[in-house]
C-alpha cells in the first residue's frame, strides 16, 4: 500500500492552502487528490472578481485566486494528483481512490478533508409542477456558461438570493438573458450585500423577499413559473400567485457540505453546519483526520476558506510530528442570536482561539458577548450583522485561561 | 416492408410482448412516441413485485400476478436487471383492518400464493424496528420483491432488438387505416409503417389507439400517483416493502427500499384528465407524508432528493384486458394494465402470445433465439479486483463522472452504445444512474452532455433532457 504523511482530499482553495500550510510546518510528503482535470475546485468557474481582498490584499478573479495557490503548491513541489476520485476513507486513515491507473489504496498518517460542498437541488425543495428542461442549480448554469461556453436560456427567474444566484443574475444579463426576477423565501438575503448591489441593483433586476416559486410549468422545456408570497410560516399565500413566463429557472437555495466520505469514516457531524465537529486545529472526532473549507462549514468568502485550511494544514503537520497535544478542552455553545459556533471544542491552554459563527437573523448594531457561565469573558460590538456573512471573535490566552468546560457566545441588540 | 406485427408502445408490456414474439420467425416493429423506451407508466411506479394476494380470485389480474412472480424473477436474472426478493408487509392498525388482513389472507389461499402469513405487530417490529407502534397485525408475503422498472423495460427492449425486433422512436401515432387487411400506421410527422397485425400496448393511450383502429370499446381512466424518493442514507429504514390495507383506488401509501438502496414513499392515487399530467403537487406530497407516517414515523423528509408522478391506465371494470379486439380483425389489445402490471408483465406477454396463436397467428420458433443480456457492469457494484481489471482494459472506467452514484465515463459510453441507445440525458440517467443521486445532476450533467454529444454527433445545443423540445442550452455564447 502506498504511504504518505498527509493526504488531502480535494484540490480546491481549501485543499491547496492546507497543503501549503502543512508544507510550511515542516511536512514534505504530502499528496493532494482532486477529481477534476485541474486543481482549483469551483473557483475555476467563478470568473468574476472579488476574491483575495482580505487574504492577498488584491482583487482577483476565481481562476486567478486558484492560480495563485496552484503556484504556491508548485513552488513547494507538492504532488497534486488530478482526475482521481476518492471513494472511501476509513477511520484508520486509509484513503481509497480511483483514477485511470486503477484503484489506489493509500495509508496516510493524517488526512485533510477538503471536498467542498454541493448545491441543494430542486428535488430537495419539493417544488410542485412538471419536470421540464431549463431548471438548473446556479452552479451548474455557471459551469455551462463559463466553462462550456453556452447560453442556458433567454428569460430567467432565479429562486434564492445566495451568492452564486446573484452572480449568475449579472452573468446571464451580460450574455443577453433577461432575468425577470430573483425570489427569496426569507425576508432577507443570504448573499453578500456587495453582490446584491453589484449584480442586481446595478442591472435593475427586482429582488422579491418572502417570495418563492410555487409551481414549475412546461412539458419539454420550462415555459414559466408561478411565484407567490409566503406567510411567516413560509406557506404560500394563494392570492399572491403570479405567473412569469420564462424558459430558465436557476436555483440558488443553499449549499450542502459534501460529507459522504466523512460519514463513511465514522466522523461525528454537526447537525447545524452539516460538517464535521472539530477542535481548534480543525481535527475531527477521528484522530488524525482534519476538515476545512466548505466541507466543514459553508463560507461566505474564499479568503476565509484559505485561513481555515491553513489552520487544518498546520494542525495535520503537528499531528504527524506528534506535537498535537491533548489539552484541557472546552466546548463552544451557540447562545441567543447565534446559529452555530466553530470550532465546536478547543483547548483552553492555546495562545489564542478564534470562534467563527453566523447570526440567526439580520440585525443592526449588536454586542457579541462571550460568557463562561455567568462570567463575561469578552464583549465586542458590530454596527450590523447578517446571516450571509461569517462573524469571528478571537479569545486571547488570558481569556482562555478563565474558561472551564464551556463558553457561550450570544448577541444583544444595542 | 409490411411487418407481421406492429407493437404500439414501448413500456414494459410492449417490451416483453416484443421479446416473447421475437422467439418466432416474425418481422416485428416496436413503435414508441417518445425519444426513449419506458417513458410512461413503466418509468414512474413503485417498482414492486407484488406477492399476488390482492387481486380478486378468478380475474386475469390474479392469474397473471401468481404466474408472473416466478417468471419475473427468472426474466430479471436473464436480463441482468436488479431485482430483490425482500418480501412485503401489509399493515393493519385496528380490528377493522385486521378483518381486511384475514380477507387478504383468504384471497392469497384462493389465488394459490405461497409463503403468506399473518403475524402480530410486535413480531413485525422485531423484523422492522422502524414500524409504527400503532400497527397491530401484519400480513407478510415472502415472495414479494422490488425491481427497477425502467431498467427492466430497457433490457427487455434491448433483448427483443437483439433477436431482430425493430424499434422506432418519436413515432406518435396519428392515424391508423386498413387497406386489404394491412394496417397503415401514420405518425404525427407523416412517417408510415405497415403491418398485418397491431398489438396495442399503449398504456394510458391504449383507448385512443384502439379507437384509431375502429374499436371504441376501451375507456381508460388515467390515475396518477405521486412519490418522494429519499437519499441512500435512508435506504435502510426498512428492509421489506411496507404497505397499508388496500383501498379501491390503490394499495395505500407504501414505504419501501429500492433495489438501488434509496427509500421510496408514495403513491397518492388520483384520477386525472390526461396521461400527460405528471405534475407533482404540494397537496400530494403532504398527503404522502401524512399517510406514510401511519406506517413509520421515522421517515426523514429532509433527505428527499426528488419527487415524481407516475400515471397508470385503469378501467372501471378493474381487470386487465388481454384479448383480440372484438371489433377489428388483426388488432390485439393489452390494455388497462395498472397494478400489478409490472409484476405480471412476463406472464401477460406469454398469455398474449398464446391468445394470438389461438387467433390464428402462425408461430414458427427461431433456432437461435437468445433470451440473455450481458451484464451492464456497474462500477459501483464491482469488487476492487474487477474495478482494476476494467480500468486496465479501458481507462475511462477510472474516470468518475457522477460522484453521488459513482458512475464512470466507461460505463456511460458503454450504455450509450448499447441498444436501445439513449439519445438524451434522462435516457443516460435511467441506464447508468448518473445524475440520479443526491445532487440530482448538479455536477455531472454538463459532462454527460459532452459525452453524449461526442458519442452521437448531436451538437451540444441540440442535446435534450428527454427528447422533443427539451433542449438544455439555448445557444453558444
Amino acid at each position: 500500500m502506498e504511504k504518505h504523511d498527509i493526504v488531502i482530499i480535494g484540490g480546491g482553495p481549501a485543499g491547496l492552502a492546507a497543503a501549503c500550510a502543512a508544507y510550511d510546518s515542516g511536512i514534505r510528503d504530502i499528496l493532494v487528490l482532486d477529481r477534476e482535470k485541474q486543481a482549483g475546485g469551483i473557483l475555476r468557474q467563478c470568473i468574476h472578481s472579488g476574491f483575495g481582498l482580505h487574504k492577498l490584499g488584491k482583487e482577483l478573479t476565481g481562476p486567478e485566486y486558484a492560480a495563485h495557490y496552484e503556484e504556491m503548491v508548485k513552488l513547494r513541489n507538492i504532488e497534486v494528483l488530478c482526475e482521481t476520485t476518492v471513494i472511501g476513507v476509513t477511520k484508520d486513515r486509509v484513503v481509497t481512490a480511483v483514477n485511470k491507473n486503477g484503484v489506489l489504496e493509500i495509508q496516510a498518517k493524517a488526512v485533510i478533508l477538503a471536498m467542498g460542498c454541493r448545491e441543494r437541488s430542486r428535488g430537495a425543495l419539493n417544488i410542485a409542477g412538471s419536470r421540464p428542461s431549463g431548471v438548473y442549480s446556479a452552479g451548474t448554469a455557471q459551469k455551462l456558461v463559463n466553462i462550456e461556453g453556452y447560453k442556458v436560456g433567454k428569460k430567467a427567474v432565479i429562486l434564492g438570493s445566495g451568492d452564486i444566484g446573484l452572480i449568475m443574475a449579472r452573468r446571464m444579463t451580460l450574455e443577453g438573458t433577461k432575468v425577470e426576477a430573483v425570489c427569496e423565501i426569507m425576508s432577507y438575503s443570504g448573499g453578500l450585500t456587495r453582490n446584491i448591489v453589484q449584480c442586481l441593483d446595478d442591472f435593475g433586476i427586482p429582488l422579491y423577499f418572502n417570495t418563492t416559486v410555487a409551481q414549475i410549468h412546461g412539458k419539454d422545456r420550462l415555459s414559466g413559473v408561478t411565484i407567490a408570497q409566503v406567510d411567516e410560516n413560509r406557506h404560500i399565500i394563494e392570492e399572491t400567485k403570479r405567473y412569469i413566463e420564462c424558459d430558465t429557472l436557476l436555483l440558488s437555495v443553499g449549499l450542502i457540505p459534501e460529507n459522504e466520505l466523512t460519514k463513511g469514516a465514522g466522523i461525528v457531524i454537526d447537525p447545524i453546519t452539516s460538517g464535521a465537529v472539530v477542535d481548534q486545529h480543525r481535527q475531527t472526532s477521528v484522530e488524525g483526520i482534519f476538515s476545512c473549507g466548505n466541507v466543514l462549514q459553508v463560507h461566505d468568502l474564499v479568503d476565509y476558506v484559505s485561513d481555515e485550511a491553513e489552520i487544518a494544514g498546520k494542525g495535520a503537520a503537528m499531528y504527524v510530528k506528534g506535537q498535537l497535544k491533548t489539552e484541557n478542552t472546552a466546548v463552544s455553545i451557540a447562545g441567543n442570536g447565534v446559529r452555530y459556533l466553530l470550532p465546536q471544542s478547543f483547548g483552553t491552554d492555546s495562545e489564542s482561539v478564534s470562534l467563527f459563527f453566523r447570526v440567526t437573523k439580520p440585525c443592526g448594531a449588536v454586542r457579541i458577548d462571550v460568557k463562561c457561565g455567568e462570567t463575561l469573558l469578552k464583549s465586542e460590538k458590530r454596527i450590523r450583522a447578517v446571516p450571509g456573512e461569517m462573524e469571528k471573535i478571537t479569545l486571547k490566552k488570558a481569556e482562555l485561561e478563565k474558561i472551564e468546560k464551556s463558553v457561550t457566545v450570544e448577541l444583544e441588540e444595542i | 416492408m409490411v411487418y407481421d406485427i406492429a407493437i404500439i408502445g414501448a413500456g414494459v408490456i410492449g417490451a416483453f410482448t416484443a421479446r416473447e414474439l421475437s422467439k418466432y420467425n416474425l418481422n416485428i416493429l416496436l413503435i414508441e412516441k417518445e425519444n426513449d423506451v419506458s417513458c410512461g407508466a413503466s418509468k414512474a411506479n413503485s417498482g414492486i413485485v407484488h406477492g399476488g394476494f390482492d387481486p380478486d380470485p378468478d380475474t386475469l389480474k390474479a392469474l397473471m400476478n401468481s404466474r408472473g412472480v416466478p417468471l419475473l424473477y427468472e426474466a430479471a436474472e436473464k436480463l441482468k436487471v436488479p431485482i430483490l426478493n425482500n418480501g412485503s408487509f401489509v399493515c393493519a392498525f385496528d380490528s377493522e383492518g385486521e378483518k381486511e388482513l384475514d380477507a387478504l389472507h383468504e384471497r392469497a389461499i384462493k389465488n394459490n400464493i405461497p409463503q403468506v402469513e399473518i403475524i402480530s405487530g410486535d413480531k413485525a417490529r422485531e423484523e422492522e424496528p422502524a414500524l409504527s407502534e400503532k400497527i397491530t397485525k401484519v400480513l407478510v408475503s415472502r415472495t414479494a420483491g422490488i425491481i427497477s422498472p425502467y431498467e427492466l423495460c430497457i433490457a427487455a427492449v434491448g433483448n427483443a432488438m437483439k433477436n431482430g425486433v425493430e424499434l422506432r422512436r418519436n413515432f406518435e401515432v396519428a392515424h391508423i387505416d386498413k387497406n386489404d387487411s394491412i394496417f397503415v400506421i401514420s405518425s404525427v410527422e407523416g412517417e408510415r409503417a405497415e403491418a398485418k397485425r397491431i398489438i396495442n400496448c399503449a398504456g394510458c393511450l391504449s383507448g385512443k389507439i384502439a379507437s384509431l383502429c375502429g374499436d371504441d370499446s376501451i375507456e381508460i381512466i388515467a390515475r396518477k400517483g405521486e412519490y418522494m424518493l429519499l437519499d441512500k442514507t435512508e435506504g435502510n429504514l426498512v428492509k421489506h416493502t411496507i404497505f397499508q390495507i388496500p383501498t379501491k383506488s390503490g394499495k395505500g401509501v407504501l414505504v419501501t427500499p429500492t433495489v438501488h438502496g434509496n427509500l421510496l414513499v408514495g403513491p397518492t392515487a388520483e384520477a386525472v384528465d390526461s396521461p400527460e399530467f405528471t405534475d407533482t403537487t404540494a397537496q400530494g406530497l403532504e398527503t404522502i407524508k401524512r399517510k406514510a407516517g401511519l406506517s413509520s414515523e421515522k421517515v426523514d423528509y429532509r433527505a428527499v432528493i426528488t419527487s415524481f408522478t407516475g400515471v397508470r391506465a385503469s378501467i372501471s371494470s378493474g381487470d386487465f384486458i388481454i384479448e383480440p379486439s372484438k371489433k377489428v380483425d388483426g388488432l390485439f389489445n393489452i390494455a388497462a394494465i395498472d397494478s400489478p402490471g409490472l409484476t405480471s408483465c412476463v406472464a401477460i406477454a406469454q398469455y398474449a402470445v398464446d391468445e394470438l396463436k389461438s387467433d390464428g397467428l402462425e408461430l414458427i420458433a427461431k433456432q437461435n433465439w437468445d433470451g440473455e443480456m450481458d451484464d451492464p457492469n456497474f462500477f459501483s457494484k464491482m469488487s476492487t479486483d474487477e474495478k482494476n481489471e476494467f480500468i486496465k482494459k479501458n481507462s475511462l472506467y477510472g474516470k468518475m463522472v457522477c460522484r453521488c452514484e459513482q458512475v464512470t465515463e466507461g460505463e456511460i459510453r458503454a450504455a450509450i452504445r448499447r441498444e436501445p441507445r439513449p439519445c438524451d440525458i434522462d435516457g443516460i440517467k435511467r441506464r447508468t444512474r448518473s445524475s440520479m443521486g443526491r445532487c440530482q445532476g448538479g455536477f455531472c450533467v454538463p459532462t454527460l452532455m459532452r459525452i453524449l454529444s461526442e458519442e452521437t454527433g448531436i451538437p451540444m445545443e441540440q442535446i435534450t433532457k428527454k427528447g422533443k423540445a427539451s433542449e438544455i442550452l439555448s445557444g453558444k455564447l
